[in-house]
């Protein structure tokens, strides 16, 4: 089963370098893969979004934000604990390059 | 809170448009089943950025003791209880923006805040050298001398006593700078936040209704 891929763009707050989330986002784009993308998944998880609760029902998701701990304990707060296989890329500290090349085998 | 329109385009999408519409609040699913641009909810009321910025803790149950240290320091009712008695956030609104005081509190590092700057409160994973030098964890009877509300009681009451006597306003005003200086710098405590304070017998008040709640869990489910 192909992964989900799930993009956050942490619209709220400044702490992904806005070079590594603008590329990352180009990337998705530009691989031509389907892909969904939110302006935050922490207000996303503060208001019990049922997205996340759907994303985390259907297997296999590649999410590109930030700590994996972080991410994993948001989900878990909106009452959509994320699945065993959910792979959570850190824009916070991996490049554009590793992240997109996790998520979509490409170069930027 | 933010939108929940949601923007359905096809793949192949230009990067400066996704990003034109995730910073207004709206989520955008590229995909090939819908023809570009379509809104896949044209009733819905168009999103606008939200004003609260979303700073709340976050809780790490692999690491939570459900002490409750959390509950009973927190002025601001931001933790609660579940059936269950599990601690849990309840109302992240009330959560002081920038402030992480709680998750420093935390002695098992257990509090993250997302959005925080540093390592390991944002979500890092917590190292070694976090738990061994407790860097996470300020003692605040060390830093106040003694437990922070016989402290508190015992300021209000030499200070009434002082004041009875010689009015030093001023002295008194010193000394509680002084106190929020330690705090704000030892726990990265937003100036705000400190000035926001309710009195003495307002947090004294709170303090005795969070212990309540807190020991009512705790008898009801020992751990």
């Amino acid at each position: 089963m192909t992964p989900r891929i799930l993009y956050c763009h942490c619209a709220y707050a400044r702490v992904l370098a806005p070079e590594v989330k603008q590329a990352v986002l180009a990337g998705l784009a530009d691989a031509g893969v389907e892909f969904e993308a939110v302006p935050d998944l922490c207000e996303m998880s503060a208001r019990r979004d049922e997205r996340l609760q759907a994303l985390a029902a259907e297997g296999p998701v590649k999410i590109a934000a930030c700590f994996p701990r972080a991410v994993k304990w948001l989900f878990h707060s909106a009452g959509a604990p994320l699945p065993e296989e959910a792979e959570v890329l850190n824009m916070r500290e991996q490049s554009a390059e590793a992240v997109l090349h996790n998520i979509v085998g490409v170069k930027v | 809170m933010s939108a929940v329109l949601q923007v359905v385009m096809q793949p192949g999408a230009s990067a400066q448009a996704l990003s034109a519409l995730l910073e207004k609040g709206y989520s955008v699913r590229v995909t090939q089943d819908a023809p570009r641009t379509a809104v896949s909810d044209p009733t819905e009321v168009a999103p606008s950025p939200s004003k609260w910025k979303p700073w709340f803790p976050v809780i790490d149950y692999q690491r939570c003791t459900n002490c409750m240290q959390c509950l009973s320091f927190c002025l601001f009712d931001v933790y609660g209880v579940s059936k269950e008695g599990k601690i849990q956030v309840q109302n992240q609104t009330n959560c002081k923006t920038d402030c992480p005081a709680c998750s420093r509190v935390c002695p098992e590092v257990a509090i993250l805040f997302p959005k925080y700057r540093h390592n390991p409160i944002n979500g890092s994973e917590v190292q070694a050298d976090d738990l061994r030098r407790e860097a996470m964890k300020v003692d605040i009877s060390a830093l106040l001398g003694g437990d922070i509300y016989s402290m508190l009681r015992d300021r209000s009451a030499k200070a009434k006593s002082r004041f009875s006597k010689e009015r030093d306003e001023d002295r008194a005003l010193k000394e509680r700078l002084n106190c929020l200086n330690k705090l704000q710098q030892a726990m990265d405590i937003p100036g705000e936040v400190l000035a926001a304070l309710p009195s003495v017998d307002e947090i004294r008040r709170k303090a005795e209704v969070a212990k309540a709640k807190a020991e009512e869990a705790k008898r009801q489910f020992p751990s």
